[in-house]
């Protein structure tokens, strides 16, 4: 296990994301906005074509921590602004998420915060990301 | 259609009861890729303490989502969700959701916020046992851009 010191460094971890993952995550979360698996109405409503729920990016980011933290049960808050859609193409190729992270101290004993940055190509796709962890002490 | 100018500050009915299952846990970490043993195997999540399997610290949306979406159907709201993209999302646990939990949430409208053309609909979910017990508080900030033609 990553020791949750503040000033660590995590990461980074990467996560290939296809259309197919989408429309996994639609049926698992209950989300079926065509948005995330239909062309045609991505483009209608504006968007440059299909995109990741930010449900889905924020789970793999969600998914990194737990597993810095030693345990998914350890994670106590987790959040972010979804600030650029995850465009995904339909090809096999799809694109690649990465989360990194970096641990601050908190006022709470035994809790540590992961500040987390989670790029795809050279783009921030979420803002103010952040879990709370529990940590050994 | 425009949103109703009071939304601010109201409160919807709780969601129906949602039963937690250890297969809807497995497939959730699945969609997600996690492959923690606490959530598909009982035994390692009650040697860690819990009563049965544990859902990823993403799941709560799932009950969240069913909330969401009632809001958006009720007749006073009226919006689709191909309009609305998901602007900002937080989760502050009480404890983790297991396998065997029957849940609801139930939404309250904090803020509705006009930006060039899109509404920033802020929301929040208490999710509860049916029995009352506090499991997660999820936030989340829907964008609304309303069809063309259309003000939001």
């Amino acid at each position: 296990m990553t020791p949750l010191e503040p000033g660590a460094a995590l990461g980074p971890a990467h996560f290939r994301v296809r259309r197919s993952d989408l429309v996994r995550y639609a049926g698992a979360s209950g989300d079926f906005n065509p948005i995330h698996w239909s062309q045609r109405v991505a483009t209608e409503v504006g968007l440059p074509g299909v995109i990741a729920h930010g449900m889905y990016t924020l789970g793999l980011a969600g998914r990194a921590v737990a597993e810095w933290a030693g345990g998914t049960d350890r994670v106590v808050e987790l959040g972010s602004r979804f600030t650029k859609p995850v465009v995904v193409p339909d090809d096999e190729e799809g694109v690649v998420v990465e989360v990194a992270g970096e641990v601050k101290p908190t006022d709470t004993a035994g809790r540590v915060r992961i500040d987390l940055t989670v790029t795809c190509g050279d783009q921030k796709v979420l803002g103010m990301a952040r879990a709370v962890v529990v940590r050994d002490e | 259609m425009s949103l109703a100018p009071d939304l601010a500050g109201r409160e919807f009915p709780a969601t129906p009861p949602f039963d937690v299952s250890g297969s809807q846990i497995a497939a959730f970490a699945d969609a997600i890729g996690a492959d923690d043993p606490l959530h598909r195997d009982p035994d390692a999540a009650r040697a860690a303490g819990h009563p049965d399997v544990v859902a990823p610290p993403t799941y709560p949306i799932v009950v969240a989502f069913q909330a969401m979406t009632a809001f958006m159907a009720d007749p006073d709201v009226g919006i689709e969700l191909r309009n609305v993209v998901h602007s900002e999302q937080r989760f502050e646990a009480d404890r983790p959701i297991r396998a065997g939990d029957v849940l609801t949430a139930t939404i309250t409208v904090e803020s509705v916020r006009q930006a060039a053309g899109t509404a920033l609909i802020a929301t929040r979910s208490v999710i509860r046992t049916v029995d009352g017990e506090p499991v997660c508080t999820a936030y989340a900030t829907l964008a609304h851009r309303a069809p063309d033609g259309e003000t939001s």
